[in-house]
């Protein structure tokens, strides 16, 4: 079933890869590079099912791993905002 | 039952690329954004699935919830035209095809790839150490001893962007929900216990069970969220508490590192938490780490420095 699972990643990978090149909005981007953390963080907890049991140690960097996409996703968005106000200021 | 499970992660998997494949190429900005918070919460559900119940909480709170509602707070001050800087150049046209089909092959790399990977997993050693940490779930007891210079330079990377925003300028105003939506301020003070009781609860079981300073975080920080949302959250705001507000931002990130030196000078080694201590030590960085990241996710949901 873990297999399954990385199939799906793989493929959300190659999704989130497509639309992050294809758009030229900001915000757009940063949702496809959203996409692309999950898909990893999809990856990386399928790997965790070993034959031993749950590797607890993948789990911990995918929960780490969301705090960060978090803080990221934030800072850019924000950069992407105060970008914008600037743009539209000088336009005026 | 196993036909049931089937067709249930058949389903799963089905509505998650469906999901994934609207937010990432929908036309319209709102709806990808919607799009891609259901994807969020269909990713909690294959956590469960997986075994992962802890990634499923802090999904579920961060991915679904403040992910969300950053986007939507950008997406308003966005303009809602696409074609903000929007200028397709030459080359797009050519190299589209073979980036595509690059993609793909990459793609279909990946997935032949994972199947043959070689899986040791660390199962076994960290079982193994459970006794020493403290306490006996494995994931927090990674998350906060055995790896714990990971957390700590994770929460210092969340410290970070925090600065990061603060220093674009002052917080947004809000268009003033609280005014034009009733029903929200009353919401918040309904919800607000059910707030503070659900990651203290996460906190304390986060010890042994599911649970722990992530997720617990997280649903403190969506909960402050949406008391932002509501407009009661006026002390953030003000002057006086300017320190405070700092200080709580740090604390997780400030005592994270003291554990850390008094480690170092007990054993020798940085980070490393004598076993007699280790209960109490993770309890006190689990409590400010919690706190710390609920803040945080307020202070980032800001877009900027408040009280400037």
């Amino acid at each position: 079933m873990s297999l399954y699972y990385a199939v799906v990643a793989a493929l959300l990978c190659g999704m989130a890869v497509i639309g992050l090149f294809r758009t030229d909005d900001l915000l757009r981007r940063i949702l496809a590079l959203n996409v692309l953390a999950s898909a990893t963080f999809l990856l990386l907890v399928t790997l965790a099912r070993t034959d031993s049991g749950i590797d607890p140690v993948p789990h911990v960097m995918v929960l780490t791993g969301i705090v960060v996409a978090v803080s990221t996703t934030a800072a850019a968005l924000g950069l992407t905002i105060r970008a914008h106000e600037r743009r539209h200021e000088e336009s005026q | 039952m196993t036909a049931l499970t089937l067709g249930f992660d058949l389903l799963l998997a089905a509505g998650l690329v469906w999901l994934g494949w609207q937010a990432l190429f929908l036309p319209r900005r709102f709806a990808a954004v919607v799009h891609f918070m259901a994807f969020n919460l269909l990713m909690a559900l294959v956590w469960v699935r997986l075994e992962a119940p802890d990634i499923a909480l802090a999904e579920a709170a961060i991915g679904a919830g403040v992910t969300g509602a950053l986007l939507l707070t950008a997406l308003g001050r966005l303009p809602s035209a696409a074609a903000v800087g929007s200028h397709p150049q030459q080359w797009h046209r050519y190299w589209r095809y073979p980036a595509i089909f690059a993609a793909c092959v990459g793609a279909g790399w990946l997935a032949w790839g994972v199947q043959r990977l070689p899986r040791p997993g660390l199962a076994a050693e960290v079982t193994a150490e459970l006794d020493a940490t403290g306490v006996s779930h494995a994931v927090t007891a990674v998350l906060l001893n055995i790896r714990a210079l990971d957390t700590l330079l994770e929460v210092a990377v969340m410290l970070g962007a925090v600065m990061l925003v603060w220093s674009l300028g002052p917080a947004l105003r809000p268009f003033a929900p609280a005014t034009s939506l009733p029903g929200l301020p009353a919401l918040s003070r309904l919800l607000h216990p059910l707030f503070l009781l659900v990651p203290t609860y996460l906190l304390w079981r986060g010890a042994h069970a599911p649970g722990g300073a992530f997720p617990a975080g997280a649903v403190l920080g969506a909960g402050g969220i949406l008391l932002l949302l509501a407009d009661r959250v006026g002390w953030m705001q003000q002057p006086r508490f300017k320190t405070l507000l700092r200080l709580l931002l740090v604390a997780g990130l400030a005592l994270f590192l003291a554990v850390g030196l008094g480690g170092l000078l007990l054993t020798g080694t940085f980070l490393a938490i004598p076993q007699a201590l280790a209960k109490s030590a993770i309890l006190a960085v689990e409590v400010a780490t919690a706190l710390s990241i609920a803040l945080m996710l307020m202070a980032l949901y800001l877009y900027g420095e408040p009280g400037r």
